[in-house]
């Protein structure tokens, strides 16, 4: 399974050298070509075979949010900050994978016997948090993760049956079903998949890609939040595993093309593919970035439903996954030059 | 005139839904415009072609409206939504909210104990007289627009939506009253203004012109206890200095007070510290646009009661008109 290789891989932003390894990897024998930008998206292009082609940018961001060495104490432990949304709330007591090599860390916590009264009430600040790699002194633990290095969450992939479970799903998900959709049979239109760099941090892989693509349209292929633990209030649940691909019709930074939209859904509905709207308002994907290049990009975006993102494990459910992959597929056979037009 | 506002104030056009108030504005521009067309994210552009000798000028108006969007049914039908653009709960309260079919919906708030809390927007929901979600004739993404009638009460004219169509009807009555220019001008009716900018950010890319005018509503402070704002209803249409987002150029600035001055029309200067227009993302199209902004002074702004001066609006016309006519 792909997604294992993709989950596994690390991908801070700015470093996703290891995730571009395991896509360029699984794409060659498929694709027409590849290359890498200046901010390190990967680019494959495949050529339709339709007439009235379309150019038509697939993008699913590499990075991961994760975690930076900023200084160290003299114990030998690595202060740290955050690279991307990471509530501190999960940091305590998980164990990272520091630098290209992996070294094991654990994000330590004073133990109950320690804590003063109401200490356990508290969130922990990541400034008050340090990561132990077993370094005996400063002078070690600097040689060892020098200011600058990276730190992931150390996950190892599992199947748990229906569903899966890992470690940066959003974005390796939407990685996973861009990849199935780059492998197939020959396309309708000139597809150009881009694997973002750098979208955790505010989409700057995306802008530049969508610049230098000039696509007719595009869609950001994510991995969602999935939000259906039970709950107090009958309020929206964002997302909900196993229940299809969500589309988003409005977040936080672009609004859907409409003809887009109506082409997505239209196609959902007459192939019976399961599918949800995303809770509108929240959130924002490289569509964000993207829908503004030069005189305008019309937008979408589809993703897998994911438990816990940005946590160091998430679950989600294989046929979500496979329901985007024929979505998306389908869709991409039946856009047409009039799906775009507006007037 | 009064009769275009009407038309424009009352028609459904929420952000990145603009396809009704661009046909509105289409059927208006398309006998007045050499060449009318759309750019991929539905911004409308009506170009008027000049001797070749001028500028290549792009005057925007935004033509979408804010509104809200359906986020969940939940098990009684009743619907909770997410803004688009800057909905203020305290406007919400007892409003009444139409989507594209035409349904209606109540906007009602939950109990809270103490109401000298301010309320927020989770707090609300809309009501279509739905039992739950199977009889509900909306659903999740469905956007839906603020009710309420155009009025004009002596020089006064209030409605929903007057930001900025407003800005529209000045632009197509520009339109109207020009005759022979040596400019290239573009009137770009923009879409998406109210959430993200990103219609007129990407129409300006599309166009490339070598000056921007926005024209748009603006806050004004001569109501009790009122903003700290010196610009007034009635007292002409305001040439912009600068907004939390643009500074405006010094000769698109000048340009319009000289327009103002020589068509004999009273303006006033604006600086405002929060807001912005079109104009903020046009000055950063290419390699930068001079840009700068005419605005029509605006009681209410985001409410569902806009309320503008006519001889404001009228004001502006004429500076627009004088403006563009000549050699820039």
């Amino acid at each position: 399974m792909i997604l294992r290789e993709l989950s596994e891989a690390t991908g801070p932003s700015g470093k996703e050298r290891e995730v571009r390894g395991v896509l360029r990897e699984a794409l060659q024998d498929h694709v027409d070509r590849t290359w890498v930008d200046t901010l390190g998206n990967l680019h494959a292009e495949r050529r339709g075979s339709g007439r009235g082609r379309l150019r038509i940018l697939l993008a699913a961001h590499m990075d991961e949010v994760s975690l930076m060495v900023t200084g160290h104490h003299e114990s030998g432990a690595l202060k740290v900050a955050k690279c991307g949304g990471i509530d501190d709330r999960v940091l305590p007591s998980t164990v990272v994978w520091v630098g290209s090599e992996r070294i094991p860390g654990v994000i330590g916590l004073k133990p109950v016997h320690l804590q003063e009264t109401g200490e356990r009430d508290r969130v922990t600040k990541i400034n008050n948090l340090a990561v132990d790699i077993g370094a005996k002194g400063k002078d070690e633990a600097k040689h060892l993760a020098p200011v600058g290095t990276y730190a992931v969450f150390a996950t190892r992939f599992r199947e748990l049956g229906a569903t899966v479970m890992g470690k940066a799903f959003d974005d390796r998900a939407g990685c996973a079903v861009l990849v199935e959709l780059m492998r197939g049979e020959q396309p309708r239109h000139d597809l150009v998949a881009v694997f973002t760099a750098q979208e955790e941090v505010g989409m700057r892989g995306a802008r530049v890609a969508a610049y230098a693509t000039r696509p007719d349209c595009a869609f950001a292929l994510e991995g969602t939040a999935a939000d259906d633990l039970p709950k107090k209030k009958d309020v929206s649940p964002t997302s909900e595993l196993g229940k299809g691909p969500a589309i988003t019709v409005m977040d936080r930074s672009f609004i859907a093309h409409r003809g887009v939209h109506d082409t997505l859904v239209g196609t959902a509905d007459e192939l019976g593919i399961p599918y949800q709207f995303k809770q509108p308002g929240i959130g924002g994907t490289d569509s964000g970035a993207i829908h503004l290049a030069r005189e305008g990009v019309p937008c979408s975006t589809v993703a897998v439903p994911c438990r816990y993102i940005h946590s160091p494990v998430s679950i989600l459910s294989l046929q979500d996954l496979e329901d985007t992959v024929r979505l998306m597929r389908e869709t991409l056979m039946r856009l047409t030059r009039r799906s775009l037009r507006r007037d | 005139m009064k009769d275009t506002i009407q038309l424009l104030t009352e028609t459904y056009g929420p952000s990145g839904f603009e396809e009704r108030i661009r046909a509105t504005i289409r059927s208006q521009v398309e006998s007045l415009a050499d060449e009318v067309r759309t750019t991929p994210l539905g911004s409308l552009v009506a170009v008027r072609r000049g001797d070749g000798n001028g500028q290549r000028v792009m005057v925007a108006a935004h033509m979408d409206e804010i509104g809200v969007m359906v986020s969940h049914v939940d098990k009684k039908g009743f619907l909770r939504f997410a803004q688009m653009g800057g909905v203020f709960p305290i406007h919400c309260v007892g409003a009444r909210v139409v989507f594209a079919d035409g349904t209606l919906g109540v906007i009602g708030i939950e109990a809270q104990r103490d109401r000298a809390k301010p309320h927020r927007l989770e707090q609300l929901y809309v009501d279509v007289g739905a039992t739950g979600p199977e009889d509900c004739p909306v659903r999740v993404g469905d956007p839906a627009v603020f009710v309420r009638p155009f009025v004009a009460q002596g020089r006064r004219l209030i409605a929903k939506a007057m930001d900025d169509r407003i800005g529209c009807a000045i632009l197509i009555e520009t339109l109207r009253q020009l005759g022979k220019t040596p400019n290239e001008l573009h009137f770009v009716f923009t879409t998406q203004e109210e959430t993200t900018l990103s219609g007129a950010r990407t129409a300006a890319y599309d166009v490339a012109p070598d000056l921007a005018i926005a024209v748009d509503v603006t806050g004004t402070g001569d109501t009790p206890e009122g903003w700290p704002i010196s610009v007034e209803l009635g007292k002409g249409p305001a040439v912009k200095v600068q907004d939390a987002r643009m500074i405006a150029h010094p000769l698109v600035r000048d340009l319009l007070v000289r327009a103002a001055e020589a068509s004999g029309v009273p303006y006033q200067m604006e600086v405002i510290l929060g807001g912005t227009t079109d104009a903020s993302v046009i000055q950063l199209a290419h390699a930068g646009v001079p840009s700068g902004c005419l605005s029509i002074p605006c009681r209410y702004v985001h409410s569902p009661s806009e309320m503008v001066d006519e001889q404001d609006v009228e004001g502006a016309v004429k500076v627009l008109v004088e403006a563009l006519s000549k050699a820039i």
